[in-house]
């Protein structure tokens, strides 16, 4: 045996240096890194997901320029072809002729807004359900076809002059959301899940018997974080604008600088709820529990502002109302900085908060 | 820096985790330079005297002292200087081999290249594996690498072969060896006492939270005055006739065992007559004899009544 403290012996040639290696922090970002982009599934719920889901809401609420109302007429009737004849000149009409047992099915199903009867060449009746809103539209266009068929004079001349407004469809207000619920969801899960992970394989316990500063550790989730999120809203915000022409407003920086501000203020939230859970389940839970009341009223899908005033402070003071707020303010309406302080401010405390609570709280072994 | 004579100290340790009392009242010394074993069966409190020696774990109460140094006043001076590996660690599956250690390197001011590290545990073809794809062999090598990264002067080493297969557990032996033979101190705990036997310079038995005995394996052996150890089985039914071998020439000590009694005796060419004499004399038959010399197995049963492996 050699004698103790002795360094070099037979049985290992090394020779230790100092330095010649990259920064800890560097090392577990990159880590970091690895580990998510090696997992195809985090890879499409962060950054494929809200495209689809954006495409499907804007298909869905697109505006309809050529809206073409689908009409029955009664063939049973005695007058059915004369009124045919009226209505298929109007292009926002689409007719079919229906016997009785299929218009009162189509009515019932609404494969046709509405079903008009042709009692004679004199008097026509129109049959439907007032409190659709289809049926309404449908009822002026059709009567209006059939009056002007009939010679019907417009009293008053008028023009139209259509008007389709970037920035007023529900694409544009629902893209800011979609992409400051993303914000959310990918910094609590993808922070939380990796660190109860890394907790429950012992491999905290692991570092922490190493020098590392454990800050470093904390934080290069947070770097981590903040590479994808460029990544994340350049894709999201890209798409919006060209797929469905959604605005840019407000100033690029002041929109850099809320999407900085969401992603530190969820994974700081996501650290916070992984701060102390053992297993994924305990975590899970706990992270829908801070989501889910977030989705429905923060005003991801529609405005906020349909909650009760008694509720409206506590909705105002949710880490993600304050993000979708700036985002959507800063894209749509062109918010400046003074008119964003209050959201800011409220993300900033959020961050401070849960940062530190879960620093201080946290369980590393 | 010279190392102090002892590496490591503990004394009067006490812990306990409600009303069980996991460590009670233990002391070890170990010295620089040598490998230090902590034979025990599972649940005997190694774990987590070797987690509260690694800083991992607060004592309730009694000192610790490491290289010298106090945890609650150098601990990071002493994260430097220390290897740890733990019993259960699973490191990130999707990051590979190198990755793994190159991370592990930069936590440490000083120490040996990657490379050397990869060299040393003989996992250069997996290099660029992940490490969900390597055997329990491989991955423990992997553990044993990462706690190489700081060039420790001091290397803890908890069941580090435990659930390995026979090769695997020679390739992991001879690393250890080449490590001791490089003058690192190295702590280990294991239930193997062919490991602690092998690998060595002292062993700590330890049961129940204390230390029973501490000292080199051979010594630990030679204490229990006997040569060889006789096991022998006789018919069933009338096996358990107390006293069967009382004053049997030779005989040391008798043990029954089930249907099984351990014998320890002096010189097996004068016992092992003796014993079959009084087996036919007592008219029973035999089904089994064997000898063995003594292991540390041997003193473990002959200090605590029970084998270092029960269910």
């Amino acid at each position: 045996m050699s004698a103790p403290g002795s360094r070099e012996g037979p049985g290992i040639g090394w020779n230790p240096r100092p330095g010649e290696s990259e920064s800890p922090l560097i090392q577990l970002t990159r880590t970091r890194f690895r580990e998510f982009l090696r997992e195809p599934e985090a890879v499409f719920w962060t950054f494929v997901f809200p495209l689809l889901l954006a495409s499907g809401l804007g298909l869905a609420f697109r505006s309809r320029p050529n809206d073409v109302a689908k009409v029955g007429v009664l063939s049973t009737a005695p007058a059915a072809s004369l009124v045919r004849d009226a209505l298929a000149g109007d292009s926002s009409l689409t007719v079919v002729m229906l016997d009785d047992t299929s218009a009162t099915t189509a009515l019932r199903i609404g494969t046709v807004a509405l079903v008009v009867v042709a009692l004679d060449s004199q008097r026509v009746e129109y049959r439907l359900d007032r409190a659709r809103t289809e049926a309404r539209t449908a009822r002026f266009l059709v009567d209006d076809a059939l009056q002007r068929a009939r010679g019907r004079a417009n009293p008053v001349a008028v023009t139209e002059a259509l008007v389709s407004e970037r920035g007023s469809r529900y694409i544009d207000f629902v893209l800011p959301g979609l992409l400051a619920m993303n914000l959310m969801g990918s910094g609590m899960w993808g922070i939380g899940f990796s660190i109860v992970d890394a907790r429950r394989k012992k491999l905290l316990k692991r570092f922490v018997a190493t020098p590392m500063r454990r800050y470093h550790y904390l934080a290069s989730f947070l770097l981590m974080r903040l590479g994808l999120m460029v990544i994340e809203v350049s894709v999201i915000s890209a798409f919006g604008r060209f797929a469905f022409g959604v605005p840019m407003r407000g100033s690029v920086v002041a929109f850099a600088v809320a999407c900085l501000l969401g992603a530190l203020v969820f994974g700081s939230l996501g650290l916070l709820v992984a701060s102390r859970a053992r297993t994924i389940e305990a975590a899970s839970g706990l992270m829908n529990l801070i989501m889910l009341p977030m989705w429905v009223a923060s005003g991801v899908f529609f405005s906020a502002g349909n909650f009760p005033d008694a509720v409206q402070p506590f909705i105002q003071a949710l880490p993600l109302t304050a993000v979708v707020d700036s985002v959507r303010g800063i894209m749509i309406q062109g918010l400046g900085w003074a008119a964003l302080a209050p959201e800011f401010a409220i993300i900033a405390a959020w961050l401070v908060l849960s940062f530190g609570i879960a620093l201080r709280f946290f369980r590393w072994r | 820096m010279q190392s102090p004579a002892l590496a490591l100290e503990v004394r009067a340790l006490r812990k306990t985790f409600g009303t069980v009392v996991a460590v009670d009242a233990l002391d070890l010394q170990v010295r620089s330079g040598e490998c230090f074993g902590l034979l025990g069966p599972n649940g005997a409190g190694k774990t987590t005297t070797i987690e509260i020696c690694e800083g991992l774990q607060e004592p309730d109460s009694g000192d610790v002292i490491v290289l010298g140094r106090h945890w609650a006043s150098d601990e990071r001076a002493l994260r430097e200087r220390l290897g740890v590996q733990l019993q259960e660690t699973q490191f990130s599956e999707k990051v590979t081999v190198e990755e793994t250690i190159a991370l592990f390197r930069s936590f440490f001011r000083s120490g040996p290249a990657v490379e050397e590290i990869i060299g040393l545990v003989q996992l250069e073809e997996k290099r660029g594996a992940r490490v969900g794809t390597l055997s329990g062999g491989q991955k423990q090598r992997l553990s044993v690498a990462c706690a190489l990264a700081g060039d420790p002067e001091l290397l803890f080493l908890d069941e580090p072969t435990t659930g390995l297969d026979p090769q695997s557990r020679r390739q992991l032996w001879d690393l250890v060896e080449r490590l001791r033979a490089s003058g690192r101190t190295i702590v280990l705990t294991t239930h193997y006492m062919e490991e602690a036997e092998r690998l060595c310079d002292r062993v700590a038995i330890v049961d129940q939270g204390r230390v029973i005995a501490i000292d080199t394996p051979r010594a630990l052996i030679r204490s229990l005055g006997a040569e060889q150890v006789v096991e022998v089985e006789v018919s069933e039914g009338i096996a358990a006739t107390p006293g069967l071998f009382d004053g049997t020439q030779g005989v040391l000590s008798a043990r029954l065992d089930g249907p099984l009694w351990t014998l320890q005796v002096s010189a097996a060419h004068e016992a092992v007559p003796a014993v079959l004499h009084r087996v036919e004399e007592a008219g029973l038959s035999l089904t089994e004899l064997r000898t063995h010399t003594p292991t540390l197995e041997d003193v473990f049963v002959s200090l605590t009544g029970r084998h270092l492996r029960e269910q």
